[in-house]
């Protein structure tokens, strides 16, 4: 088995591990904002501060031969799933070391080996991709299952509408999971959806909805598992809401001033790390054990950003790899 | 040999690909039941029944999008875009998903979808079912684009398409439909992309045309009686600038016939690469016959003037051939425009 698939296994048995994955998450953000802000990086990147624990989540319940079609703030996905820190930080540094070979960037994570899709810089994109891989699944008979993570911003593209509807008719196995972290890029929901439980947009199509509190990561789980328990059953498509909070701004450049005053503070009393901390230590968990992961965590993003950073870059061959098949460009 | 309508060549090319390989799947709106509204599916949903062959809704983007999704994970799925037109809501899937997917995984993905678009004028259909429109997708590294010209071109490109590991756009000139033709079936009969056909040898002028300008050119050069080389560019891209300009090294002239506009047509690439690539050979300024700036006009005399028209081709290659000059688009010979 592999290092990453490792690393997804450690995360379904063992509530230790799936807490040190959240922290993981939180201080890989962390560091590769202070890159940015450092000028050691260029171009742009989406954090994902306070969605950890949706990440986690999933990444626990599914199969490692499922599939998920996620998006540009997809650094929390890709870890949970099982890729390395090393491996998403020399794609975001533009090294050949990247899980694209540095062509990509901080947008375009991928590796089927682990269940990742490409993930889009388009906003809702990655719906109909993820149909799609449902429509293989069913049309051969397999009890594989997709889903399609994104943002509340999503729900109201055409490919969200299109998607759900194509599934329910079809009965495909695909979940559709909404991160709602209250912002749409830089506007606040409630300024630009209709609904505001956005798990109540199912009924449009006939399937199940549910929203939950996507902060904590026993709750996600459970409505993640019934979903796709549901959608590998042949049930079909579900829509699940997760109610989370973007404490970074939409990009690097967006400071977020346009929030209410007071927000951010009242979404950090419930930060998914400090629900989870507390959960632990309830059920037995000494403060030692939790202090030393936190720390193991920070070492070792330490250590990686120092590797990463002596890592090569691509040669300029590769910016003609990988385009068409080699049959193509020899033709031309 | 038998001979087949073009819509049946290429209901023949899906069912041989289908029974030739199990992950070969086809979807789009009105393609199972009805069989397609120009019946390029018929006896699909028969014999391969519904898990293979599917009746999408209305919804192009998703099932663009689903095509990239089934291809990625282990099928070839054939999508129908009933006008090209409609791809306009699903550029998004093909162009920056589907084109760029081997690409974000350092070459561990591949999508082997392939699009089918009915294409062009002259069926009366008005100016939002009669463009083109091949230069939405041409310009995008990772695509393929295909326009079939005849029903052998229909059969064995569709085939070769299916077949390919990236994603192919195949464009169906709507007019040829109804054409029949003899069609080599079987792997003899399939065609290679990124190949040029020459459907004519000739040794004083080459001619390139594409989709239903091929059989206006050959007609144009049957009616003037001159050794033209006709070459049907068949793949648009990648183009097959080893064909073309092997030719025009030979024959040092070149026109191009296009169902295409003035401005930002396919054949300005051809013209520029000759120009530039071929100079030394050129015995004459190579140049496109086109169709002009304006949308597909509905009224039948004006739609007919739209695409060139056999006469209007015959005439521009006399004058061209006669006195090396360039001759001027029928619109500004006949004053109707500048």
């Amino acid at each position: 088995m592999s290092v990453q698939l490792d690393r997804r296994s450690e995360i379904r048995a063992d509530a230790r591990a799936a807490y040190a994955r959240m922290v993981e998450i939180r201080l890989f953000e962390e560091q590769v904002n202070e890159l940015f802000a450092a000028g050691l990086v260029h171009g742009t990147t989406h954090l994902c501060q306070g969605q950890e624990a949706l990440d986690v989540a999933l990444a626990a319940v599914l199969r490692d031969d499922d599939v998920v079609a996620a998006t540009y703030r997809g650094h929390g996905i890709a870890l949970a799933l099982g890729m390395t820190p090393a491996s998403v930080l020399a794609e975001i540094m533009g090294r050949s070391t990247g899980c694209t070979g540095g062509v990509g960037g901080s947008m375009h994570l991928a590796d089927m080996s682990i269940g990742l899709l490409p993930t889009s810089a388009i906003i809702g994109a990655g719906l109909p991709i993820a149909t799609g891989a449902a429509l293989a699944f069913q049309t051969r008979g397999e009890d594989r299952v997709a889903v399609a993570v994104f943002g509340d911003g999503a729900s109201n593209i055409g490919a969200f509408h299109e998607s759900l509807n194509m599934a329910a008719v079809w009965r495909l196995p695909v979940l559709f999971l909404c991160d709602n972290n209250v912002y749409g890029e830089y506007s606040r929901i409630d300024r630009t959806t209709a609904v505001l439980d956005l798990s109540r947009r199912a009924a449009g199509y006939d399937i199940p909805g549910e929203s939950f509190d996507g902060m904590d990561v026993d709750t996600a789980r459970t409505a993640i598992a019934a979903a796709v328990d549901r959608a590998r059953n042949g049930g079909g498509p579900s829509l699940l809401e997760a109610r989370t909070y973007r404490f970074a701004g939409h990009s690097r450049a967006d400071k977020a001033l346009y929030r209410p005053e007071g927000e951010l503070e009242e979404y950090r009393k419930r930060d998914p790390i400090a629900v989870r901390r507390s959960a632990l230590l309830a059920q037995g968990v000494s403060e030692g054990e939790l202090a030393a992961i936190d720390a193991r965590v920070a070492d070792d993003i330490a250590a990686v950003v120092a590797t990463v950073s002596a890592d090569p870059l691509p040669d300029l061959a590769a910016m003609f790899a990988n385009i068409w098949t080699e049959p193509a460009a020899a033709a031309r | 040999m038998p001979t087949m309508r073009v819509n049946q060549a290429i209901a023949t090319a899906l069912a041989d690909e289908m029974r030739a390989d199990a992950s070969v799947m086809v979807f789009g709106e009105d393609i199972a039941e009805a069989e397609g509204p120009f019946k390029t599916s018929e006896g699909l949903l028969a014999e391969f029944g519904p898990l293979r062959v599917r009746d999408t809704p209305i919804s192009e983007m998703a099932f663009t999008g689903a095509a990239v999704g089934a291809a990625t994970l282990g099928m070839r799925p054939v999508i129908e875009i009933m006008f090209v037109e409609f791809l306009g809501v699903a550029l998004d899937e093909l162009v920056t998903e589907a084109a760029k997917f081997r690409y974000l995984s350092n070459g561990a993905l591949s999508v082997p979808m392939v699009v089918r678009a009915s294409v062009g004028s002259g069926l009366g259909f008005g100016c939002q079912h009669s463009q083109t429109l091949e230069n939405w997708v041409s310009a995008t590294p990772g695509l393929t684009v295909v326009t079939i010209s005849d029903a052998q071109s229909a059969y064995g490109l569709m085939r070769a398409a299916i077949r390919d590991p990236d994603p192919v756009i195949v464009l169906e000139p709507r007019t040829l439909y109804a054409r029949r033709g003899e069609v080599t079936t079987g792997e003899a009969g399939i065609l290679p992309l990124r190949r040029a056909r020459t459907v004519r040898p000739g040794a004083d002028i080459t001619v390139v045309a594409m989709g239903q300008t091929v059989g206006i050119a050959l007609d144009a050069v049957a009616a003037c009686d001159v050794d033209a080389e006709v070459i049907d560019l068949a793949t648009l891209s990648p183009w097959d600038r080893s064909t073309v300009l092997t030719s025009v090294h030979r024959t040092g002239r070149l026109i191009v016939v296009e169902e295409a506009p003035l401005t930002g047509g396919w054949g300005a690439q051809v013209v520029a690469t000759a120009a530039s690539e071929a100079f030394s050979a050129l015995t004459a300024a190579p140049f496109r016959i086109t169709t002009p700036d304006v949308p597909v006009p509905y009224a039948k005399h004006l739609e007919a003037r739209f695409v060139p028209t056999v006469e209007d081709v015959a005439r521009q290659l006399r004058t061209y051939l006669d006195t090396g000059a360039v001759p001027q688009p029928w619109w500004v010979l006949e004053g109707v425009s500048a």
